[in-house]
């Protein structure tokens, strides 16, 4: 088997803020190759959060080891872990996070900008571009988040997370505050994204959700109690046709009537 | 950090401006203000000193004038010309003396007036008369636009001959060519056998051609009956000649007298310009002072505006950081932010003043010369005002957690 895009080995988050320490993580070991599309789950306080920042470079573990792309990435500083997730990772959050005011091209752009090997604005464009066929909303790419709905405005943010062909894209919830069906087609995109090669780790707290995932992983107590492949995987487009057969029967019935 | 990360960097300053723009406008209005005010006053405050200057300058070349009675003890701040009158401690023969023993001094002129009551063709006329000497013009560089200046051999006879300025020609000669015409002086008549060109208003707001220039000999015994003179007026050769002939003047009327306190002053040009500009200087020292204030202020408003915006952009401060930024790219943002929202003030601030004084000097009537030098110095202090009140809250900006930034609601 080839090289795992993420390896940890025994990993330890304690946080000294308060009173009393707290260990959200708690010896974590976790093998990651290419293509894989996994689900976090936890309940709150489970550590998961504290993991996801950890695998998103955002915070740096008290012990362990972290190889992302084989590069211990632990006891990098401040501007060397920005630079890791310019490069090498793409977020998308909860809350979208897009920068308001801004024109869904220029917010898919805003990682290159970052970036220190330069291209030029017309490439960086085109780039952007692509990034935004591929979620399906290249035609809306003058548009600003606010003109948006919630469903588009994840979907400008899985194109942002694109832009620099990360390793692996790190999702927090993307699916949290969408309804059902939003949820099904977000789901269908990132679907889409791992047929393509693309390795994704998702946290997650609704379990049909991650039923879309090839595999879960259960945190309790800062480690893993479960890790498991998905049995019964959910397919985003079946699910979109029940969905729509379903609104048309309801429709069916409500015309009857 | 690269030159093009360096370029970029700016565009999303400029970019988040253009986002806020009557933020932007309303936070650059304490700079626009503060240096419009300033460019507007130093505008208004140069045109006067320049004016100042070109007139002193219209006296002519490297001039020196003798005044009697001794002011330099006193102050050094004379009342300008034409007073004096108390003083009779300057005569024709100090003149004399120092046409004679001072070297480098190619023009001497006595000089005394008084006002007088002109009569010609019928008409009435009150103007000043000057009693000067052959040399007069040439030291003015003042230019007889007709006829000829009277010269030594006037000066010897008392001659009763007169030149006179346009404004004379205008008001007693409207219809005839002056140059043959008699004018009655008082009781004396002159016939007139020169026109001086148009020279305009002088240091004290005179018109310079309202005037009557006669043989001051003629002027000392016919007209005015005086023993003394006015002032006398002394061309040195060149600039560099003039503190030497100041001396030597001193040195040559000292030796006539004989010793004791000096009972004349003498000044050069410079000396005089100074005095006048004196006051314009003290303005310029409270203008700065006003400048400083008013950028200060300016620069507080646009530090509080920046802390305010770092505190609601925290989302997106970590959304950048998140993406990659540096805490040196969100610095080097928020400082340009500064900067450019306090330049962009300064350089408006410029523009406003320089129109606003342009406003009042054709509404008021006054002269305003821009200076090139307060523009840019207006410019790049605001500049810094933005870096230094820049500072801290990009410091703060930079200094975010990822995390928290992000998780900030």
């Amino acid at each position: 088997m080839s090289q795992p895009v993420v390896k940890i080995e025994e990993l330890h988050k304690i946080y000294e803020s308060g009173d009393v320490p707290v260990h959200a993580v708690r010896g974590v070991s976790l093998e990651i190759h290419k293509g894989e599309f996994i689900a976090l789950m936890g309940s709150s306080g489970s550590g998961k959060s504290t993991l996801m920042n950890m695998l998103g470079c955002l915070d740096r573990p008290t012990r362990g080891t972290y190889f992302l792309d084989g590069i211990d990435v632990s006891k990098l500083d401040r501007n060397e872990l920005a630079d890791i997730r310019n490069q090498k990772l793409g977020f998308v959050f909860q809350g979208f996070n897009l920068l308001s005011r801004t024109t869904a091209l220029e917010n898919v752009e805003l990682p290159r900008l970052y970036t220190h090997d330069r291209v030029s604005n017309k490439q960086m464009r085109e780039k952007a571009m692509r990034c935004l066929e591929i979620v399906g909303l290249a035609q809306r790419f003058d548009h600003m988040p606010n003109q948006l709905s919630g469903g588009q405005q994840q979907r400008v943010a899985i194109a942002r997370a694109l832009m620099n062909d990360p390793q692996v894209l790190l999702a927090d919830e993307p699916t949290g505050n969408l309804d059902t069906k939003t949820s099904v087609e977000v789901m269908g995109v990132f679907q889409k994204l791992n047929d393509e090669g693309i390795t994704i780790v998702m946290v997650t707290h609704e379990l049909d959700i991650a039923h879309y995932c090839k595999r879960n992983l259960i945190l309790r107590d800062g480690v893993i109690v479960r890790d498991e492949p998905v049995v019964d995987r959910l397919i985003a487009e079946n699910e979109i046709k029940k969905l729509k057969q379903a609104e048309a029967a309801a429709k069916l019935i409500h015309a009857t009537h | 950090m690269n030159l093009m990360r360096i370029i970029t960097t700016i565009r999303m300053a400029f970019r988040a401006l253009r986002r806020n723009k009557m933020r932007s406008v309303l936070t650059a209005l304490g700079i626009i203000i503060g240096v419009g005010a300033v460019i507007a006053m130093v505008s208004i405050g140069n045109g006067a000193k320049a004016l100042v200057e070109a007139q002193v300058a219209s006296l002519g070349e490297n001039i020196i004038t003798v005044f009697p009675g001794n002011f330099t003890q006193a102050g050094g701040v004379r009342s300008g010309g034409g007073g004096g009158g108390s003083f009779t401690s300057l005569t024709p023969e100090d003149a004399t003396t120092i046409r004679q023993q001072v070297l480098n001094v190619p023009g001497v002129s006595e000089y005394v007036t008084t006002r007088g009551q002109l009569l010609a063709n019928g008409l009435n006329w009150n103007a000043q008369v000057y009693g000067v000497g052959p040399d007069y013009p040439y030291i003015r560089s003042w230019r007889i636009e007709e006829g000829n200046f009277f010269d030594e051999v006037d000066v010897q006879n008392l001659g009763k001959v007169a030149v006179i300025g346009k404004t004379i020609v205008d008001n007693l000669y409207p219809d005839v060519d002056p140059i043959g015409q008699s004018l009655r002086i008082g009781n004396v008549p002159f016939r007139i056998i020169g026109v001086m060109s148009v020279k305009g208003f002088n240091l004290n707001g005179q018109d310079q051609d309202d005037a009557v220039f006669i043989p001051y000999s003629s002027h000392m015994r016919r007209l005015s009956r005086r023993t003394s003179l006015t002032q006398v007026l002394v061309q040195a050769a060149n600039a560099d000649a003039i503190s030497q002939v100041q001396a030597d003047i001193t040195t040559a009327l000292m030796e006539r007298r004989g010793g004791g306190e000096p009972d004349f002053t003498v000044q050069n040009q410079q000396e005089i310009a100074a005095a006048r500009t004196a006051a314009t200087e003290t303005m310029t020292y409270l203008l700065g002072a006003i400048a400083a204030v008013s950028l200060v202020v300016g620069g507080i408003g646009i530090m509080n505006i920046m802390l305010v915006s770092v505190t609601e952009r925290t989302r997106e401060i970590g959304i950048r950081m998140a993406l990659g930024a540096h805490g040196k790219d969100v610095l080097t943002q928020f400082l340009i932010e500064a900067i450019t929202l306090s330049s962009l003030g300064g350089i408006l601030g410029v523009a406003i003043g320089i129109g606003g004084a342009e406003l009042m000097g054709s509404w008021k009537g006054w002269a305003v010369e821009p200076s090139k030098t307060a523009m840019v110095v207006a410019v790049l202090f605001s500049a810094s005002v933005g870096v230094f009140f820049g500072f801290y809250p990009a410091r703060k900006a930079a200094r975010l957690d990822p995390i928290e930034a992000l998780r900030y609601e």
